[in-house]
């Protein structure tokens, strides 16, 4: 069980809205993790590692300075884990974006595209939930 | 000067991911969980960048540029193909087995734990993959387009 947290997470997406607005009004850039992952060691890429630097760093900060608590569970075993991996990998290469690029900045900019795409790894998000939960009876 | 803003944002990026809970794969994965232990608080997580990206996106983007570069870079690609809709149902059965998405995972390796490390070294493996894999495709239809080219020359 999670608790339902609608103050942290609300807040927590406001801050992935600003950070998305900032990297266009500055850099000109989609705030998408599979561009910027997939892009990170391309010529004028440093931008992009410097990003991930500060994402990865901003909760190593958060617990460590800021005394702020962050709950992390993560229930599939490792193996689970390391394919889901390479699925998703894959999965956001040919369908062009995650959820930060599809389901944030591509939906901020009304695009088609992403509206599709959402939709499609939300429906399939569930279906594999429901599959591994309920009929499998987890992993 | 870019290298600097490009960390502060991402510093804003990673905090608002670990402060939503996108950082933590049970919370994902219990946020899909319908049947069982719902917890919707990811829908708050979307709501809250939309509200703040839709606006900020249509203020920003009737700029003639961005502060720091000498254009937006915004995709072109505007076709609903088949890749886009089985590339995200792909993404969607390894997001739904592990919880992790890309930009959860990135956030979640300042947390310390082994499970975002894991998961990130596959999804490089697997980008770069397809990476690969794109870049063959991309060569053989330039290929035939130049040796139908050539036939046409000929004939």
């Amino acid at each position: 069980m999670t608790e339902f947290t609608p103050v942290q997470s609300l807040l927590g997406g406001g801050l992935i809205g600003l950070a998305a607005v900032l990297l266009m009004a500055l850099h000109g850039r989609i705030a998408g993790m599979t561009g910027i992952l997939a892009g990170a060691f391309a010529p004028g890429g440093g931008w992009r590692l410097a990003f991930l630097l500060g994402a990865a760093l901003a909760p190593l900060l958060l617990v460590r300075a800021g005394g702020v608590e962050i709950g992390f569970d993560s229930p599939a075993p490792l193996g689970w884990t390391a394919l889901s991996g390479l699925l998703v990998g894959i999965g956001v290469s040919y369908g062009g974006g995650c959820t930060s690029g599809h389901g944030v900045c591509g939906l901020a900019r009304l695009s088609a595209r992403s509206l599709v795409a959402t939709l499609s790894f939300m429906l399939v998000t569930g279906a594999t939930v429901y599959v591994t939960r309920h009929l499998m009876g987890g992993l | 000067m870019a290298l600097l803003t490009a960390l502060l944002i991402g510093l804003v990026f990673g905090a608002g991911i670990a402060v939503s809970g996108m950082a933590n794969p049970a919370k994902v994965v219990n946020f899909f969980d319908i049947a069982g232990s719902w917890d919707p608080s990811l829908a708050l997580v979307m709501g809250g960048a939309l509200a703040v990206a839709y606006p900020g996106y249509r203020l920003v983007l009737r700029r003639p540029a961005p502060v720091l570069d000498p254009r937006f870079h915004l995709p072109e690609r505007r076709r609903i193909d088949a890749a886009l809709v089985w590339g995200s149902a792909l993404f969607g059965i390894g997001w739904g087995l592990s919880g992790f998405c890309p930009g959860g995972a990135i956030p979640a390796i300042g947390l310390l734990r082994p499970e975002p490390l894991i998961f990130t070294a596959t999804m490089g493996a697997g980008i770069l993959a397809a990476k690969a894999q794109q870049r063959w495709a991309a060569e053989r239809r330039s290929d035939r387009a130049r040796r139908q080219g050539a036939c046409r020359g000929c004939g």
